[in-house]
């Protein structure tokens, strides 16, 4: 396991809300990208908790662009340094808003161009920054601004729709498993070529549960088995350490759902019909790695 | 060519003292920590340092830290 480093890229501090994981994701892909790095942010929660102008938290360079060109932003921004030889990251760090729904197309044409950067998908399944609208990444059964009583449709696979593109690399990580998912950002940087990491980041205030328990949930995600920690290198499958256990044995999808106010809402359909989805995708998953299909 | 462009330049600070949203705020007791640096390493605002002191200048008293320390050796103390 490679050493973290203790210098900080984001300076104290930014607005985000007390006990936001996409802080605490930031703070870890800054550490494992380094000095030599462009952050491109769409419209996000990241694009307004830098601070107020003309001052900035942000200690490396990162570029504001608009809601649906970050993946085409960092087609071109690679494609310059490579032309004059730098090996700057670039980095396109993105909300779930602007990745599965506005975002997709530029992100689909940045991965069959082969651009050279990595795309960051924090995912806390709706738009929170505007005020916790539904997105396509809100899951079956969780309640929105917009969906009062619970969403009636499924969350969008953006990994199936990802992988479909054969990146070089892609990975799921959670913001409870800081080392995870430095490891992961590091090895992603390593290999040239279009990379993938979507990052599932609870939100206190849009998920409706108090600001300390934001690690709590996220191993709870995990050890449900509703989100599942895994890499892809060059399509080939490994499911990550806190993942394994949750392949054998898992705690039920209602102790995750119960401590998130969001799911209140949610009908004994609702939940066993999330139930019977995690089952589905574990075995999936297993007979994969097993080599099945 | 002096073309005004909107860059903002990085600054401690930059959004204000967000130490004063705090209602209650984390006391480490030094006596009970076993400095495995769960603190330090899960703050999402890197406001605790490797020596385990917080800037209060800064903590927006999440509380965080007091859910991931083994030893229980940090407590949410109510603001004065």
């Amino acid at each position: 396991m490679a050493e973290i480093p203790d210098e900080e890229f984001i300076l104290k501090t930014t607005s985000a809300c007390a006990g936001c994981s996409a802080s605490l994701i930031l703070r870890y892909v800054t550490k494992a990208a380094g000095k030599d790095t462009v952050l491109v942010v769409p419209a996000c929660c990241t694009s307004v908790i830098q601070g107020v102008y003309p001052n900035t938290a942000m200690n490396i360079p990162v570029y504001n662009v608009a809601f649906a060109s970050a993946a085409a932003v960092a087609s071109g921004m690679s494609e310059a340094f490579r032309a004059v030889g730098k090996k700057t990251n670039v980095i396109c760090f993105a909300g779930d808003g602007g990745t599965v729904d506005i975002g997709i197309q530029a992100l689909s044409g940045a991965l069959e161009r082969g651009t050279d950067f990595l795309y960051i998908c924090y995912d806390n399944e709706a738009y929170s920054n505007t005020g916790m609208q539904r997105s396509g990444a809100t899951p079956l059964g969780a309640s929105t601004t917009t969906t009062p009583l619970g969403k009636k449709d499924y969350k969008k696979d953006l990994d199936a729709i990802v992988q479909a593109h054969n990146p070089v690399y892609m990975a799921t990580a959670c913001s409870a498993y800081p080392v995870d998912l430095y490891n992961k950002v590091k090895k992603a940087l390593s290999i040239p070529g279009p990379k993938f990491m979507h990052i599932l980041a609870p939100c206190p205030p849009g998920w409706r549960y108090p600001s300390e328990k934001t690690i709590e949930v996220g191993k709870l995600a995990v050890q449900s088995g509703m989100w599942v920690l895994y890499e892809r290198e060059n399509g080939k499958l490994s499911i990550s350490g806190a993942s394994k256990a949750a392949m054998k044995k898992r705690i039920p999808v209602s102790e995750y759902l119960k401590v998130q106010g969001r799911f209140k809402t949610a009908t004994e359909e609702d939940i066993s019909v999330l139930s019977e989805h995690v089952e589905n995708n574990i075995k999936k998953l297993e007979r994969e790695v097993e080599g099945i299909c | 060519m002096s073309a005004k462009l909107a860059i903002s330049k990085p600054k401690t600070g930059a959004s204000g003292k967000t130490g004063s949203w705090r209602t209650f705020k984390p006391v480490v007791d030094m006596d009970k920590c076993n400095k495995c640096g769960n603190c330090y390493r899960f703050c999402p605002d890197g406001t605790i340092d490797t020596e385990f002191n917080i800037d209060y200048d800064y903590c927006k008293g999440c509380g965080i830290c007091v859910e991931v320390c083994p030893k229980k050796a940090i407590t949410m103390v109510r603001e004065d």
